[in-house]
């Protein structure tokens, strides 16, 4: 291991490691614009320049290695001297027009001038201008600014696993681009924005609405897919103006897709801030008390087995819970939190887990992914998988419709039989899992909405036993959820109880009118055109497909304007926070269910939501366990069946559009438009 | 040199001629498994030979053939200045005006372009036969002025030696490349300089032991005055 000396702190490193990380060890910043922890090293912005002793010339400290006695001053005369230098040289091009950028208050350029520029410029000269470039609906492109760092190059190419933007030409007139100015067709497009040192990249749905220093910043956990990723929601005054990822390196790392950044200006519309109740066959705006009246007259002489309830993808789990407990004290056990009808069961915990874990598949050899596509099901989750792929030395093969994933892999069939050969070792792909030191397998929500989805998820497990996937710490095991609430749910059991009905069977039952009334919390991905004749309660902040055949509405708060659990595909609980209040009269979902179970004489037992919480805890020990992730137990799991020779149906078909937020987002019908249905709307006068 | 773009007005499609796909062939396995992309280059050269220019289907026909994305080999077509981008005539000339080129006067040379074809730097006769361009260093600083005519070269021209060069390429009979002023290569003109010995001769045997002395003795001369300061 060799040893250096960096601004007199000597510093023994791993060998390999560059100056630049050897100085973050040893306390000492070296600033740096196309560095970047996760990229490919490149070298060329000469911002890191170091003082090395017995080196001619200061070196470029991210891409040189260190070496044994090296002695290294990030500080010193020299090294000062030729970053201002440097910093001279990238600001002889780059516009004077903070005031008016987008990345005015959080430009790495703007800091660093500050410490290595000068007051003026000596350069008297014309600078140069660039045309804008068109990337698509939500990287906007003012090119004047690129410092061509090409981080959003690497990025694009190594982490997002399409190649797809590029430098052209050379030296001055060098300029980043698509091919051909084409949108960038990747469902991470929007971490460039975060890349990019300067304003040349910025959110489009976001320019010219705030400045970063009067956004009020709230950590919280993202709903838009089941991964739960860390952001940090940006808001003023009463709006969410932008969300952005947080760093955690087992969930999202530093990424976050493009649905879970730019979805936010759904918050906006189709909002419900009032309850509403149906009367005459129009919905009618309400008070609290009419629109519970309502209900409490609806439920009236109902008994339990005619009272049903649903639960949406982007519940928390406190509304989930006292949605449960009101229902039960109703005396119904008609409740289910598998819209789509997945077949999973709470019983067996591991049987619904990404037991791997996110971080867990960088460790993973040979990797299966049935009936999913993980591109456009959890893109933060496939670029784990091109990570390890990147990395090399894994297999991985594909039962179902063959795709773009950003990776190479083994299509086994498009069929789901190819299962049972898996299971019983006749297909090849078997014997690449046994080999494995750590298989593992993915199921998605294609595979488990089946009919045959318990045969298929017995399949699983038999592959699973037989390859050897579950051995010691390592389980191999894995369930892709696309619901943020799913997991959550599971936890908490809410499913049909005993002789309770599932989703399709209360759809049928509101068809035919065995059901009377059915409350959706947030559910909208169901079939509503069978709940005509029933009366529906919608609970949720959308005014979506559930909200359309509500007979009352109550109004709900979205995932950014309450406290709320949420526990990922992984079954990590994480905690989301409040960024602003909910829109007018609004409320946060589980008080709704509190106030609607006193008015029904059902008082449930909490008033406040660490009383919730505290029943979180007693409902399911996991809940206890914050950010972390409890290892389910492995048990048997699925009914043996035959497995029908179809091919799968993926559950996203369109990304962009998945939930009411996205359904209801402006950026993302945008991008529905130009990467769904492909009719490119190009700004006048960028091409060409 | 401006930014360099793809020509707006392309043609519907590329492919290479059975000769060019052959010698492709041959490019690519020169390199080994994994590393086709390195034939990039070659093939938008061989692209370029066929059509005098390369065009966006060749670009794309490359990318899919070498299995690289279309932005890597637009990068490389853009990198390199002798990769053109629009439609070429049929006879490209580059002229040389950098710095030991003008001082031998590639004033006169460009002036001759005006007057013969009409043209100025970048521009295609009307007729499509001639394209002239400026181009930095050629290397041959030592034949200056320089023009390169496709693949060749063209030496010591002014005014008039241009004028002719420029008709006889009009009628598509190119003398030799070389000196136009009949130097053999880089010799100088006239009378040689330097290398005038017969090179075939033996060297004269050098007296080593009588060098060392010398060099000694001279060392010893130059130490003296250090000893007595």
């Amino acid at each position: 291991m060799p040893k250096l000396t960096i601004d007199g702190i000597e510093i023994e490193v791993d060998p390999g490691v560059t100056i630049l990380q050897a100085a973050e060890k040893a306390g000492s910043e070296i600033p740096r614009f196309c560095y970047h922890e996760r990229l490919s090293i490149a070298g060329n912005c000469r911002m890191c320049l170091v003082d090395v002793e017995k080196s001619p010339k200061p070196v470029a400290s991210c891409a040189m290695p260190v070496v044994e006695g090296m002695v290294v001053h990030t500080k010193s005369e020299k090294a000062v001297k030729a970053r201002n230098g440097v910093m001279e040289f990238l600001l002889i091009n780059h516009p004077l027009d903070c005031p008016i950028c987008d990345q005015g208050g959080e430009c790495d350029l703007q800091d660093q001038a500050l410490a290595f520029g000068h007051d003026r410029g000596r350069y008297g000269e014309q600078k140069r201008a660039v045309k804008d470039k068109y990337m698509g609906p939500i990287v906007s492109t003012i090119m004047t600014r690129c410092i061509h760092c090409t981080r959003c190059v690497r990025f694009v190419e190594e982490i997002g696993g399409v190649a797809e933007i590029g430098a052209t030409g050379r030296g001055e007139d060098t300029e980043i681009t698509t091919y051909l100015e084409e949108s960038l067709k990747s469902e991470l497009s929007g971490n460039v924005v975060d890349l990019c040192p300067v304003g040349a990249l910025t959110n489009k749905p976001y320019a010219f609405t705030a400045r970063s220093w009067e956004l009020r910043k709230t950590e919280t956990v993202d709903v838009m897919d089941a991964v739960g990723s860390n952001v940090r929601v940006d808001t003023r005054g009463r709006e969410v103006m932008r969300i952005l990822p947080r760093l955690n390196e087992s969930v999202n790392e530093e990424w976050l897709a493009d649905k879970s950044r730019n979805a936010c200006d759904g918050l906006k519309y189709q909002r419900l801030d009032q309850p509403y109740v149906r009367r005459d066959g129009k919905l009618e705006p309400a008070e609290w008390d009419d629109a519970f009246g309502a209900i409490a007259e609806a439920i009236d002489g109902v008994s339990g087995d005619m009272l049903a309830a649903l639960v949406g993808d982007m519940v928390d789990s406190e509304s989930t819970l006292a949605l449960k407990d009101l229902m039960r004290a109703l005396g119904s056990v008609n409740t289910d939190c598998r819209q789509d009808g997945a077949v999973l069961d709470p019983e067996v915990r591991a049987s619904y887990l990404f037991n791997t874990t996110i971080s867990g598949i960088e460790e993973a050899d040979a990797i299966l992914l049935i009936g999913t596509n993980p591109r456009k099901e959890a893109p933060i989750l496939n670029a784990r998988i091109r990570k390890r792929f990147v990395a090399g030395g894994v297999k991985i093969g594909v039962i179902g419709q063959a795709d773009d994933l950003t990776y190479s892999y083994d299509h086994i069939s498009d069929t789901a039989d190819a299962l049972t050969k898996i299971a019983d070792g006749s297909h090849p792909f078997a014997q690449v899992l046994k080999d494995a030191e750590y298989p593992m397998l993915v199921l998605g929500m294609g595979a488990l909405t089946r009919s045959d989805g318990k045969a298929i998820l017995a399949a699983s497990h038999a592959i699973t036993e037989s390859t050897g996937m579950v051995l010691g710490n390592w389980n191999g095991f894995n369930v892709l959820h696309t619901a943020a609430s799913r997991v959550g749910a599971l936890d908490l059991g809410f499913v049909p109880g005993e002789g309770g009905r599932d989703t399709r069977a209360i759809l049928d039952g509101a068809a035919s009118g065995d059901i009377k009334v059915v409350y959706l919390l947030g559910a909208d991905e169901i079939d509503t055109s069978k709940l005509r004749d029933t009366f529906v309660i919608y609970q949720g902040h959308h005014g979506d497909a559930g909200a359309h055949v509500a007979d009352v509405i109550l109004p709900g708060a979205a995932y950014t304007e309450k406290n709320g659990t949420y526990v990922n595909t992984e079954g990590r609980t994480q905690l989301g926070h409040r960024a602003i209040f909910p829109p007018g009269d609004a409320r946060e979902d589980w008080s709704i269910v509190r106030a609607l179970s006193e008015r029904l004489g059902k008082t449930l037992p909490y008033d406040n939501i660490e009383q919730v919480r505290e029943k979180l805890r007693e409902a399911n020990p996991g809940f206890e366990h914050i950010d972390d992730i409890v290892p389910a137990v492995w048990e048997n799991f699925g009914v043996a069946g035959s497995i029908d020779s179809t091919g799968f149906t993926y559950p996203v078909l369109n990304y962009y559009q998945t939930d009411p937020i996205s359904r209801a987002s402006k950026t993302m019908a945008q991008c529905t438009q130009e990467f769904v249905l492909g009719k490119t709307e190009k700004a006048t006068g960028t091409h060409g | 040199m401006s930014t360099r773009n793809l020509a707006k007005e392309q043609p519907e499609s590329f492919a290479f001629t059975a000769d060019h796909e052959a010698r492709i062939k041959g490019i690519i396995a020169k390199y080994p498994k994994g590393y086709q992309a390195s034939a990039v280059i070659p093939m938008l050269d061989l692209a370029q030979r066929q059509e005098g220019w390369v065009t966006k289907p060749a670009i794309d026909l490359i990318a899919e053939r070498l299995g690289m994305p279309v932005i890597r080999v637009l990068e490389v077509a853009t990198f390199y200045t002798m990769f053109n981008l629009h439609p070429m005539g049929k006879c490209h000339i580059q002229v040389c005006t950098s710095l030991s080129c003008w001082l031998r006067g590639s004033n006169d040379v460009v002036r001759a372009f005006k007057d013969k074809l009409g043209v100025s730097f970048g521009e295609t006769t009307s007729d499509g036969a001639f394209t002239v361009s400026e181009v930095e260093c050629a290397g041959a600083c030592v034949n200056a002025p320089v023009v390169a005519v496709g693949d060749e070269y063209y030496e010591d021209l002014n005014y008039e030696t241009m004028s002719e060069l420029i008709d006889t390429l009009k009628l598509g009979k190119p003398p030799a490349p070389g000196s136009a002023v009949g130097r053999q290569g880089a010799e100088p003109e006239g009378q040689r300089s330097s290398l005038t010995t017969d090179p075939t001769q033996p060297i004269p045997k050098q007296d080593l032991a009588a060098s060392m002395k010398k060099f000694e003795e001279a060392q010893a001369g130059a130490r003296k005055p250090e000893e007595n300061a």
